[in-house]
């Protein structure tokens, strides 16, 4: 089956888009590699290969979860299926 | 896949064994770099290289400038050595360091003779060493005298996606065959570090790790004007999908697969706890980590990347893998091994990390690199501070 969006672990609350783009309203594929599960979502926005998309709704400072771990902080709330990217997430770090 | 027993290599002297055979013109400093290349011009065979360091260093700085300098010539992908410098002391050390492999080397230095004399002098010499080298034979060795160094390159979410597992795959495949291994990059583990430190094999290497990334890190914070926004992610990593410092940490961190850390090493620092993986304490810049990785022996480097990079190194073959399928339609020729397919899920991870074993020994064995192809050599000195 193809797979437009791979999820490292079902902890995550974002995937990756793996085809070479999807588009508003897409219904999309997606694979979580933790399990072999899948599941779906609809797009929001367009979103480029290797771009994040948000598979639930995040509101400022809730932590972004990828690998099942901590790689930053919403900075401004993000609707499920939005492009999640540096206009709305940054590190925690530095 | 059966992963095959050898590879064909060059023997050395000092038992281990070399994927390349080159004579290199190594110079001592900046201002000898001039001479040396002119003896690589004349001497068809050897490769001078230049670099722009080497005057008025002290302390650990000095240290790391001779530990690079003597680990390049000592490499087994190395038959034989010119040393060039300005003053005789700093060449003779050098020459002395590399001495102890038993491979031939000699050096010279500048003053009192000038560029010309010199020149002529290292000329000859560099000529027998690269005759004598020519009739090296590549001969089986057992594929536990591969070392093994990695680092990845203008990384973006398909690295950590499937690139990045790919080499942890062939790690996982290799550890146990007594390969040694090497990872570096210790700022862009940031964010991965705890997570880092518990794959250590002993409490003393985790506990060696935070240290290390912890005076990393404390420099960084010192020195940083901003959140580094414009170097950690580079633009590079921002236009690939990564968005954070941790995001990259954690896909870097895919590299080793499930193998635990047997030791840190110092930049440079040549491994001594025999086979298995270990951390140097490197930049997180490509050729700066190669060029480190190659001065403590390593004998062949794998480089995922997402974006292309492109670097090389001048002794220690590059191979480069993507699993970005717009980086293998646009920048093909610098990649040796496509697993792309990956992410359309058409290869699993253990296909892919078995194509990346294959690809490893081809390259071992002589094919050619797309960098060395291309003529990559890069070789970059890491400083730790200012010249006195």
């Amino acid at each position: 089956m193809a797979t437009d969006i791979i999820i490292h672990d079902k902890k995550d609350n974002v995937g990756v888009v793996v085809i070479e783009k999807i588009t508003p309203k897409q219904d999309c594929a997606c694979w979580i590699m933790e399990d072999d599960s899948s599941t779906n979502i609809q797009s929001v926005d367009e979103i480029p290969l290797g771009h994040k998309i948000a598979m639930v709704d995040l509101k400022e400072g809730d932590t972004i979860l990828k690998y099942g771990h901590d790689i930053g902080k919403v900075v401004k709330s993000i609707k499920k299926g939005e492009h999640v990217h540096v206009h709305n997430v940054k590190t925690k770090k530095w | 896949m059966e992963i095959p027993k050898s590879f064909l290599g060059y023997k050395r002297e000092n038992g281990r064994a070399g994927t390349r055979n080159h004579v290199i013109i190594l110079p001592v400093d900046d201002i000898s770099n001039a001479c040396a290349e002119a003896v690589a011009n004349n001497i068809k065979g050897t490769i001078a290289l230049p670099h722009s360091y080497g005057r008025l260093q002290f302390g650990a700085d000095l240290e790391l400038h001779f530990r690079t300098m003597i680990g390049t010539g000592c490499n087994p992908n190395v038959a034989a050595v010119i040393v060039i410098g300005i003053e005789p002391k700093w060449t003779k050390k050098i020459v002395d360091g590399i001495a102890k492999t038993g491979k031939p080397v000699e050096g010279f230095h500048i003053e009192r003779t000038g560029d010309i004399g010199t020149t002529m002098k290292a000329s000859k010499k560099a000529q027998e060493f690269v005759m004598w080298a020519s009739e090296k034979q590549r001969e089986e060795c057992p594929l536990s005298d591969l070392w093994i160094s990695v680092k990845c390159g203008e990384s973006d979410t398909t690295s950590g996606l499937a690139a990045n597992p790919t080499v942890g795959n062939l790690m996982d495949k290799l550890e146990p065959l007594g390969v040694h291994l090497c990872f570096g990059e210790t700022s862009e583990l940031t964010g991965a570090e705890q997570v880092c430190a518990t794959r250590g094999a002993t409490k003393e290497a985790s506990e060696k790790f935070m240290k290390t990334w912890n005076s990393y890190n404390d420099f960084i914070l010192k020195e940083a004007t901003d959140d580094l926004s414009e170097s950690q992610p580079t633009a590079g990593n921002i236009a690939g999908g990564l968005t954070t410092i941790e995001e990259k940490a954690f896909g870097n961190f895919q590299k080793i697969g499930n193998c635990k850390f047997i030791d840190v090493l110092g930049p440079a620092e040549e491994p001594t706890k025999g086979k298995g993986l270990y951390f140097m304490d490197t930049s997180s810049a490509a050729a700066e980590c190669v060029t480190l990785q190659a001065a403590a022996g390593f004998n062949i480097h794998l480089f995922p990347t997402g974006q292309g990079n492109i670097v090389g190194n001048p002794i220690e073959p590059v191979v480069k893998l993507t699993a970005n399928p717009l980086t293998v339609k646009g920048m093909g020729e610098h990649i040796d091994c496509d697993v792309s397919k990956i992410l359309s899920r058409e290869m699993n991870l253990s296909e892919a990390g078995d194509e990346l074993i294959k690809t490893t020994i081809r390259v071992a064995n002589g094919r050619l690199t797309c960098a060395e192809a291309l003529g990559h050599r890069e070789f970059v000195m890491t400083k730790l501070y200012r010249s006195a």
